[in-house]
């Protein structure tokens, strides 16, 4: 994908602005990034008598630090660890329920099976947002409230991983099941043995977008989680703001936001392949 | 479509949809029954009990005019959303599709903003913006604009928006450069030969071709630009100020939760399930027509 | 070492039959090849035998006993599929090894059997490859390898060889055949390549529509075909019919058959028939010309390769000796000669 279909080449001036332009977008979108690095590495005084400094300063450990083991209303490694807790419960829940019921809904025929499949079909464009205030009660109701189950559970009842599963089933030959079962493998052992393997690459891609998806939400941990014990980072940040005209602690907020975007960077950085594969794929 | 071989029995198949089928009937089905149901209701002060209205919610809703004026806002809020953060995707897809060599760098380099939650795009640019302490809204002072979102209402829109649109370019960065990728060079070479210039090229080559993919980002950032966003406007203006910045989502949550306010809540819902499911629709209709091309 | 019996076999999609009825005794180790144009049903017949597709009616009997409703890998047949159906990610080895492994062999004869069927089709250096590193015709060998290493009753082919270029095709068939006879094991084999049917088979099955046509030895196919069907569909060039406009002293409504072969060309007026010479095809060996009758009907004559061809709107003259003409009548079925 290095440009093999361009626009036809540009050269000299030509190939500069284009450069030019390139940067200008690139830095547009590093700056806030930039700046709020900036701010976790120096002292409150700093930021508080603008303008503020646009190099980083010497306090990054001891901001960070401060925001890992104390944070403002709890510690932000805690809070790291609940969304950890949650992205991956979100990822691997969601990835697992839709396997399964992708296997069932391409690969036998059931009584119901077609209702069923109408059925996850309509839930999947409607976002938790829509529903928010009675999926708040049913999770109060099971005492989900403050708990890693309230987070995770409510979040993957949406059939986008069950169709991208059920597309990629349907693109694998049907001899393969054919040969399978001339080699004497029953449903299961076709589902652990051949499509699992088989998935690999789209699991792994759809991994990355679940865990983005579970790593960001705002909404949903903001209701069900009162207990700052229990915040996920994301959500968490908003709280560190003082309510009223005290000023805020800038230097370890911007050092929590820095350690809220880390994962989900490092994710998409590093597997950017699959994911772009995955995103293209899984939404076109 | 269907397999042409499947596996006999109805026990495992039905064993196998079991989970997915209890966490959507418990999470999704039954609180989108309840939202329906809660939607015709008024409960009374102490929630004790509640009295049957029918549609008498949604006709308060569409008489209301903060209603009113949220829609409007909504309305505003997603089209600049989507026209900002495709535009600039599209210009910048544009240059990175011109380089032979180099456009994955760039690629790379403008992909990461896209794993950054709306909430903390929101943050980043409440710091800068910041009245008391925000670097742009100092240098702004400087050059004579007295930046003040949190009492100017266009301001605050403004702020919204460029953070809303900003994580989102490179989302539609991506699809849009892999769009014009998947043109062939062939017809670009041929239309170059015959002496188009570039901006007609792209006019009449370029765009028809990579509408499919325009069309796709227009539905999905607006979906994008009426629920997701609730992040940035919540860290940033909490719907101010005077409501210049309460969009549909938010409204939902704060007549709700804050104003506990559930009958008028759960019909926002509705209304919002009822705008959701038609560009559903919309989205599925022109994918299958796609598939003609 | 197995016999199949297929008796009054149907099938039913929904309300339409599409097998109506094929009877079948194959004897232990005889190799049957089932050919027919696309939409015949022989790889229906072929997935009714594999239980693969289930049976509608009838009954499909595998050393005598009824096997209607048992599961494939109860059958004990193996099947080599047309795209081969290989699984991607498993290497060669274990492609091979798989049935066994499920069957709960142990290790040791599982590494020695595969390692066996390696060394028949030449496969011992890509064991640990990917079926994605492999050739067309590797990738064809490990398909077979996957069906011997199961040591099963009777090997099913599901046109296995149409997606392999010409010549490996050529090369690939031969392979089949030696491998078939070494074994002894029974075959039944899908294709909708006459030559391939001609080359390969103990007795072929020709289908049409759903309906076995003929049943019998290549040769015996190709000299005494049953219906214009299989006269048509058998031999290359096909054979040509003329009717009763041509050869007035044909029966009304009855068509005669005659091979390209047996056609000679002679002076006009001294054959059976007149015709117009339209081109011809220099095929090295042999030359094919085509020539048009008086009532417009086309006619191919077989001449060898080095006989000069007749120029373009020549007339000439058909002749063939009485004992090649066959006789079809309205029906599409032989009319017996006498």
């Amino acid at each position: 994908m290095s440009g093999q279909s361009g626009m036809v080449e540009k050269r000299g001036a030509g190939l500069w602005l284009t450069h030019a332009g390139l940067i200008v977008g690139v830095l547009f979108i590093f700056f806030p990034i930039w700046l709020a690095f900036v701010a976790s590495t120096v002292t409150q005084p700093e930021i508080a008598r603008p303008p503020m400094p646009l190099l980083p300063g010497d306090q990054f450990f001891e901001n960070y630090r401060k925001a890992l083991l104390s944070g403002v209303n709890a510690p932000v490694a805690t809070m790291l660890l609940n969304s950890l807790v949650m992205a991956m419960g979100i990822a691997v829940g969601k990835i697992v329920i839709s396997i399964l019921s992708a296997f069932a809904i391409v690969y036998f025929k059931f009584p119901g099976r077609k209702a069923f499949f109408w059925l996850i079909f309509l839930t999947l464009m409607l976002p938790v947002e829509v529903r928010i205030v009675p999926t708040y009660e049913v999770a109060a109701g099971f005492g989900m409230l403050n708990s890693y189950s309230g987070l995770i559970f409510p979040l993957i009842a949406s059939a986008t991983a069950t169709f991208l599963f059920r597309q990629f089933f349907m693109t694998v030959p049907d001899e393969l099941a054919e040969a399978a079962r001339v080699d004497g493998a029953r449903p299961m052992r076709f589902f652990r043995d051949i499509l699992i393997p088989m998935s690999r690459t789209n699991i792994a891609a759809l991994f990355v977008i679940l865990f983005i998806y579970g790593w960001n939400q705002y909404l949903w941990p903001l209701l069900i989680t009162t207990d700052p014990s229990m915040n996920t980072i994301v959500m968490g940040i908003k709280q560190m703001f003082p309510s009223g005209d005290d000023i805020a602690d800038w230097p370890v907020i911007m050092a929590t936001s820095i350690l809220a975007m880390l994962p989900p960077i490092l994710v998409v950085v590093s597997m950017q392949k699959l994911f772009i594969r995955g995103l293209v794929e899984s939404e076109k | 479509m269907e397999k042409r071989v499947t596996f006999k029995g109805w026990f495992l198949p039905l064993l196998l949809v079991l989970p997915q089928a209890i966490v959507s009937a418990v999470f999704f089905f039954y609180p989108a029954g309840q939202a329906v149901w809660q939607s015709m209701f008024i409960p009374d002060p102490f929630g004790l009990k509640s009295q049957f209205v029918g549609l008498g919610n949604f006709e308060y809703l569409l008489g209301n005019s903060y209603y009113r004026a949220s829609f409007v806002t909504t309305a505003i809020f997603s089209t600049l959303v989507t026209v900002v953060s495709m535009g600039v995707a599209l210009y910048l897809a544009l240059l990175a599709d011109r380089l032979i060599k180099g456009s994955g760098t760039y690629r790379t380099l403008l992909i990461w903003p896209y794993a950054v939650a709306p909430a903390i795009a929101g943050v980043l640019w409440l710091f800068m913006f910041n009245t008391r302490v925000g670097v742009v809204a100092w240098y702004l002072g400087v050059l004579g604009y007295d930046w003040n979102h949190v009492l100017n209402g266009t301001e605050a829109m403004g702020l919204v928006v460029v953070a809303s649109s900003w994580g989102r370019i490179s989302y539609n960065f991506l699809f849009f450069l892999a769009g014009l990728q998947a043109i062939p060079k062939s017809v670009i070479e041929a239309a170059a030969i015959d002496g188009a210039h570039f901006w007609t090229r792209f006019r009449t080559i370029v765009w028809p071709l990579l509408s499919p993919t325009t069309f796709f980002l227009l539905v999905v950032n607006i979906v994008y630009a009426f629920f997701e966003t609730f992040g940035v406007i919540h860290t940033i203006t909490a719907g101010g100020p005077q409501q210049a910045t309460t969009i549909l989502v938010y409204k939902v949550f704060s007549d709700g939760f804050v104003g506990q306010d559930l009958g008028s809540s759960a019909a926002q819902s509705v209304i919002l399930l009822i705008v959701v499911s038609a560009l559903t629709i919309v989205q599925f209709k022109f994918v299958e027509r796609r598939v003609h091309y | 070492m197995a016999t199949v019996t297929l008796d009054n076999l149907r099938k039913t999609f929904g309300k339409t039959e599409i097998i109506h009825g094929v009877d079948i005794d194959i004897t232990d180790g005889e190799f049957i090849v089932i050919v027919g144009p696309s939409g015949c049903g022989k790889s229906t017949l072929l997935r009714m035998v594999a239980g693969l597709e289930t049976v509608t009616s009838g009954e499909v009997r595998i050393n005598g006993a009824r096997v209607n409703e048992k599961e494939p890998m109860d059958r004990n047949i193996a099947m080599v599929f047309q795209n081969y159906a290989l699984y991607p990610h498993m290497s060669v080895f274990d492609n091979m090894a798989y049935g066994l492994k499920i069957a709960g062999k142990p290790k040791a004869e599982i590494a020695a059997r595969v390692a066996d069927a390696a060394r028949l089709l030449q496969l011992e250096p890509y064991l640990q490859r990917k079926p994605r590193e492999l050739s067309g015709g590797q990738r064809q060998r490990v398909a077979m390898g996957r069906a011997i290493v199961r040591e099963p009753d009777v090997f099913l082919f599901d046109e296995p060889l149409s997606n392999l270029d010409a010549k490996l095709r050529v090369q690939m068939r031969l392979e089949i055949r030696q491998l078939q006879r070494k074994l002894g094991i029974t075959a039944l084999y899908v294709t909708h390549d006459q030559v391939e049917a001609m080359t390969l088979a103990d007795r072929m099955i020709v289908m049409n529509a759903g309906v076995a046509e003929q049943i019998g030895a290549p040769m015996e196919v190709y000299e005494n075909p049953a219906t214009t069907f299989v006269a048509g569909f058998i031999g290359s060039p096909p054979m040509n019919f003329l009717s009763d406009s041509a050869l007035p002293a044909l029966p009304p409504t009855t068509r005669l058959g005659i091979r390209p072969e047996h056609v000679t060309l002679t002076a006009p007026g001294r054959g059976r028939a007149d015709a117009t010479a339209l081109y011809s095809e220099a095929l090295g060996a042999e030359t094919l010309v085509h020539l048009r009758l008086g009532d417009g009907e086309q006619v191919t004559a077989r001449i060898g390769g080095k006989t000069v061809p007749p120029a373009e709107g020549t007339e000439l003259g058909l002749a063939w000796p009485d004992d090649h003409a066959m006789l079809f009548g309205p029906d599409g079925k032989r009319i017996p000669p006498g």
